[in-house]
């Protein structure tokens, strides 16, 4: 039976391909690609390029937006998980009300509400300048990098370092989103931790800073690694919503190339391919890390 | 020193953001549907969500029947409710949810009785959100138990079929499952056999949450102890009769808690049909704010989405709190399970 349904879907599929004149196999990728690609990131591409170099630039540009991500999201939901450890009540409560407020609306909301803020910025010449040299605009943001100072031409800043409002907004909504997440398994990873652990510390004569580093922090990153990998695996995931707001992520000009070259099912074997290696890759590390842990 | 952080914190907090969040969402906001008012406005233009609600509720279904959604929505509610009951769970509950879907899809489409042919193709806005999320989630449960079950099978082959697809749908983003559907399914069909859009990404959805769900299963399926397979096999049930009167009942309670979150995982996800063009509750309001008279209005309107997002998913959220820390809850399943 599985074989009759696949010799009806692939005689299908070629009968389908040649009446529309679709060459099937990757031979598309050596070819001129011809779009332009607003923003880029270690590889040199023009639209003379061909698509396998557009892709590249695809999976970079994902990269590129999903590492800092990555560093920022641990960062903003380990300081939130631990504020909703914290003795104070309110603080407690403000970190809770952000976890529900962000884990219950869609990432996607999130990021067409970013993008529509970062759009609504008024123009380079009235730009917003929260903190000296930082300018924030309609166009993008801009500040000072590597000594040099963003300065106001005739349309627009130029000089210093630049993020477009597609970067800002992904950044932002990616950040924003796992660290929701992360700070949830930040939590429960230091209850994890039973308090005895903690007063035998104290108990020892530790300091409390020194009884956290050293004893609560080492158990409980046995807790939290796993479920953080699977966190940061999302937000690779997640990055591919890149192309509802604009952003040439890979899947943004995976769908550019199907669009052009017809050939769909080898541009979603493409995006299917790269991402399946990430997430096989992150599943291996993680397979790697509870073996080494289980040795000690 | 140390405790004044935190209330200096929130004192700045109060003061930089929350005074001027209530300024612009009620102090200055209008709430008549008046564009011009709202540019004259400094604060929100809340008369664009009053203007705009019925169209955000179901889209294009044709005004005068949308009773219709309405109804069926509120029959798809009193569902998810009615499952939420320890109570209600019980051999009835699968042919209650049957029927229920059944007379949802007779009363959606229509066409007999008077009532008027309406085409999937018109059902939109939050009806078609809950609609997507409803039959994905119904439709991918047997078939998450099926791939459970597959996983722990003693056959090589179907172990690894089922681990393979697992593994292949946990993998890649549902963006690319959603443009498989809509962009490739078309060439597996013979020329005049079309299945629209909606159905594909509906399909598309039942198969990307059955893995998930179907690790949730697993889950629930490995806390149960081997003494109760053991005590099944010696009483002498066949593996059909020890899965489904043994296994499946104790396996499916214990759960419940992940699967709420996975369902609630699924609710926001299908607001990626958008990226396709599906009509549903996000793309109502990408629609509505392309009108020239809201145009630039989309922070309130993004703002009243999450909202709406938030009133369900934090409601299912605190009921799986709830059921976890209920005194008769056995022991939740592995947190790994989730997505």
């Amino acid at each position: 039976m599985l074989a009759a349904a696949a010799w009806f879907i692939v005689s299908n599929t070629a009968a389908n391909l040649e009446s529309r004149h679709i060459a099937s196999g990757f031979a598309f990728l050596r070819r001129e690609a011809g779009f332009e690609i607003g923003e880029r990131f270690f590889i040199a591409y023009d639209s003379a390029g061909s698509y396998l170099r557009a892709l590249a630039v695809g999976l970079a540009n994902t990269f590129k937006v999903a590492l800092p991500g990555i560093a920022l999201a641990t960062a903003v939901g380990t300081l939130v998980g631990l504020c909703r450890l914290a003795k104070d009540p309110m603080l407690r409560g403000l970190a809770a009300a952000y976890v529900e407020f962000v884990r219950n609306v869609p990432l996607l909301v999130q990021l067409f509400f970013w993008y529509t803020l970062f759009t609504q910025l008024p123009p380079p010449r009235e730009a917003l300048e929260p903190l000296r040299g930082v300018f924030l605009t309609n166009r993008g943001i801009y500040f000072p990098l590597a000594g040099s100072v963003p300065v106001l031409d005739r349309f627009n800043f130029s000089g210093g370092g630049s993020l477009s409002p597609e970067f800002a907004t992904l950044l932002v909504g990616l950040t924003l989103y796992t660290a929701a997440f992360i700070a949830e398994i930040v939590r429960a990873g230091v209850r994890a931790v039973p308090r005895a652990q903690t007063q035998a510390a104290l108990a020892l004569g530790l300091q409390p800073a020194a009884a956290t580093r050293y004893v609560v922090f080492p158990q409980a990153m046995r807790v939290i690694v796993p479920p953080l990998a699977s966190q940061y695996l999302n937000l690779i995931k997640n990055s591919s919503l890149a192309v509802a707001i604009g952003y040439p992520d890979l899947v943004s000009i995976a769908n550019t190339t199907i669009n052009q070259t017809g050939q769909a099912i080898e541009g979603v074997a493409v995006i299917m391919a790269v991402y399946l290696t990430i997430s096989l890759a992150i599943s291996a590390f993680m397979n790697w890390y509870n073996a080494r842990l289980g040795r000690r | 020193m140390r405790r004044f952080i935190a209330p200096i914190l929130l004192v700045l907090l109060a003061w930089k953001g929350l005074l001027p969040f209530v300024e612009w969402a009620f102090v200055d906001a209008v709430w008549r549907p008046d564009a011009a008012a709202c540019r004259a406005a400094r604060g929100a233009c809340w008369g664009f969500v009053a203007e705009k609600l019925r169209f955000m509720l179901f889209g294009t279904y044709p005004f005068d029947e949308q009773w219709r959604p309405a109804l069926a929505t509120g029959a798809l509610i009193a569902l998810w409710v009615l499952s939420g009951f320890r109570r209600c769970w019980k051999p009835w509950l699968p042919i209650a949810w049957l029927a229920g879907l059944a007379l949802i899809g007779m009363l959606m489409w229509g066409g007999f009785a008077g009532l008027a042919y309406v085409d999937h193709e018109r059902w939109g806005g939050l009806a078609l959100t809950l609609l997507l999320t409803t039959f994905g989630i119904a439709l991918a449960f047997p078939l998450s138990i099926a791939l459970a079950l597959g996983r722990r099978s003693a056959l090589p082959v179907v172990r690894g079929l089922c681990v393979a697809y697992i593994e292949l749908i946990r993998g890649v983003p549902l963006i690319s499952l959603l443009f498989m559907a809509s962009v490739m399914v078309p060439l597996f069909l013979p020329g005049g056999m079309g299945i629209d859009k909606l159905l594909r990404a509906q399909l598309a959805l039942i198969l990307f949450a059955a893995a998930y769900l179907a690790e949730v299963v697993r889950g629930g399926l490995q806390a149960i102890p081997r003494a109760q397979y053991e005590m099944a096999d010696a009483l002498g049930l066949r593996p059909a009769q020890k899965n489904l009167y043994v296994v499946l009942p104790q396996a499916l309670r214990i759960a419940v808690p992940p699967l709420v979150s996975t369902i609630i995982g699924f609710f926001k996800d299908t607001s990626l049909v958008t990226i396709i063009g599906l009509f549903d509750l996000l793309q109502a309001v990408k629609v509505s704010l392309q009108e020239p008279a809201w145009v630039g209005f989309g922070t309130e309107a993004y703002f009243f989405v999450a909202l709406v997002y938030f009133a369900f998913c934090f409601a299912m959220s605190r009921y799986a709190a709830r059921l976890e820390k209920a005194p008769s809850a056995p022991p939740s399943a592995p947190l790994s399970a989730l997505p």
